[in-house]
């Protein structure tokens, strides 16, 4: 590698780190709740038979599963400002990625929730409880386990996918690559360099994984309802 | 009487599972339902704690009246807050240890104070033997531990009536002794309890009245001993001999 090169490399790794943890951390983030709040709602809205807003809620994962996200970003940024709703650009791509793996990560909840057997349910009745008691302190936190590697699963997906922002404007790392690439011509460097950051972050994500999963394990003693006799 | 069915019916689409059941208990009996799979003495156990909406029926339970069908849901908690339901398979929750099993329906069910619901916990565990696997979570333990943890579950809210369903029939035969031992010692302290069972012995031994069901109707019903030693109905009759054919 000659000097140039390697003085572009090292003179772009803490501008592109600033922008990862200015804008493309708190942008995960902040999509990754948003989605984990609508899915919570959507599931449990499916999982109760809530009538209409159950079907409410089918159209929605319809539709937002029905389009591509790309689309989706500039159908918000581009078009809604005709019909006079104009977004800023970070907010809009929260909105959008929120409500994108929101209607994935529903259909991941409620497939958990399913899975949480009636005697459950059934026990909790048994016991004294109400429903909402049963759900709280029984069925959702099961079902929680059950999504986790899913979730997180979904987590990195969003990580990744932030990169799609910088279509709109948001100067988010990977744009912040596309920026000093513009100025010095260096596309494979800066590129290779930008993928090798989101590698990084991805794999402390997948670590984190695997240490929430062992945690989940201490506590039940199981993996996914599997026996121990 | 402490708790009185009366005409319990209930069809599942085109076939009629209970043909009215009827079924007086006085307290501190121990009544076995009997009978060959299929009779419908699970779905009547069921309706009696609403697991199952009977189609009609009523119940008396401390002079309280419920109609099986209608009851509404403040009436089904307050009738709950009476009985105890331990079921084939356990259902512990999954998600908590053993003796928190025990204190969320002491404390979200019944409004307990914590410290108040965890030392009725730890008493009810150590009756049945279980104190020293406190903290452990259910997957952790055999499915006698299991049960046995589960009977605590129902003891602990201090029912007038506890509800077995098959108790046992999920277990590996070793394991089964464990379970009746702690039935058996609930009936020598008074408990008043139902139990739907395969276990012959237990039913003959244990339980003061036998309640025999085929085809959901009551074939015969009466004292243990008369039925063991002398059944009234061919039926009857049949099925012991089945019993005893089997284990031989």
């Amino acid at each position: 590698m000659n000097d140039r090169l390697w003085r572009i490399l090292t003179d772009a790794f803490p501008q592109l780190l600033q922008k990862a943890v200015e804008v493309t951390i708190p942008l995960t983030a902040l999509s990754f709740l948003l989605a984990l709040l609508i899915s919570v709602v959507v599931a449990l809205i499916q999982y109760a038979k809530v009538p209409v807003l159950q079907q409410i809620c089918r159209f929605y994962i319809w539709v937002i599963r029905g389009t591509p996200l790309l689309v989706q970003l500039y159908l918000v940024f581009y078009g809604l400002p005709s019909v006079g709703i104009t977004l800023a650009a970070f907010p809009t791509a929260v909105l959008v990625f929120g409500i994108n793996e929101g209607a994935y990560m529903a259909e991941t909840m409620r497939g958990s929730l399913e899975s949480v057997s009636a005697g459950q349910l059934e026990a909790g009745y048994c016991v004294g409880l109400n429903y909402l008691q049963i759900m709280t302190h029984v069925v959702l936190p099961q079902a929680f386990r059950t999504a986790f590697p899913a979730l997180s699963n979904s987590l990195i997906g969003m990580l990744k996918g932030t990169s799609l922002a910088a279509t709109i404007t948001v100067t988010d790392m990977f744009r912040q690559a596309q920026v000093i690439n513009g100025r010095v011509y260096e596309a494979l460097g800066l590129y290779t360099e930008v993928a090798l950051i989101y590698l990084l972050f991805c794999t402390v994500l997948t670590w984190l994984q695997r240490l929430g999963e062992q945690q989940l394990v201490k506590r039940t003693g199981a993996v996914h309802g599997g026996e121990a006799k | 009487m402490m708790l009185e069915a009366v005409d319990v019916r209930k069809q599942f689409g085109s076939q009629m599972v209970l043909r009215g059941i009827s079924l007086t208990v006085e307290k501190g009996d121990v009544v076995a339902i009997l009978g060959p799979s299929g009779s419908g003495k699970t779905t009547f156990l069921r309706c009696l704690n609403f697991l199952e909406r009977a189609d009609s029926g009523t119940l008396t339970l401390d002079g309280d009246v419920y109609d099986l069908h209608t009851a509404a849901k403040k009436e089904i908690a307050r009738y709950r807050k009476k009985t105890g339901f331990v079921f084939q398979n356990y259902n512990l929750f999954q998600n908590l240890t053993v003796v928190q099993n025990i204190t969320l329906g002491l404390t979200a069910g019944l409004g307990m104070g914590r410290r108040e619901a965890r030392t009725l916990a730890m008493d009810t565990l150590d009756r049945v033997g279980m104190a020293a696997w406190a903290q452990r979570y259910p997957l952790q333990l055999s499915g006698g531990q299991q049960q046995r943890v589960a009977i605590a579950r129902a003891l602990a809210r201090n029912p007038e009536i506890l509800f077995f369903d098959e108790p046992t029939s999920a277990l590996d035969p070793e394991l089964i002794g464990e379970v009746l031992g702690v039935m058996r010692e609930l009936a020598r302290e008074g408990m008043t309890m139902l139990i739907v069972t395969h276990e012959m012995d237990f039913a003959r031994h244990v339980s003061n009245r036998v309640m025999f069901m085929e085809g959901g109707e009551v074939i015969e019903s009466g004292p243990s001993k008369d039925f063991f030693e002398a059944p009234q109905q061919q039926r009857s009759r049949d099925f012991i001999r089945s019993i005893q054919e089997a284990r031989q």
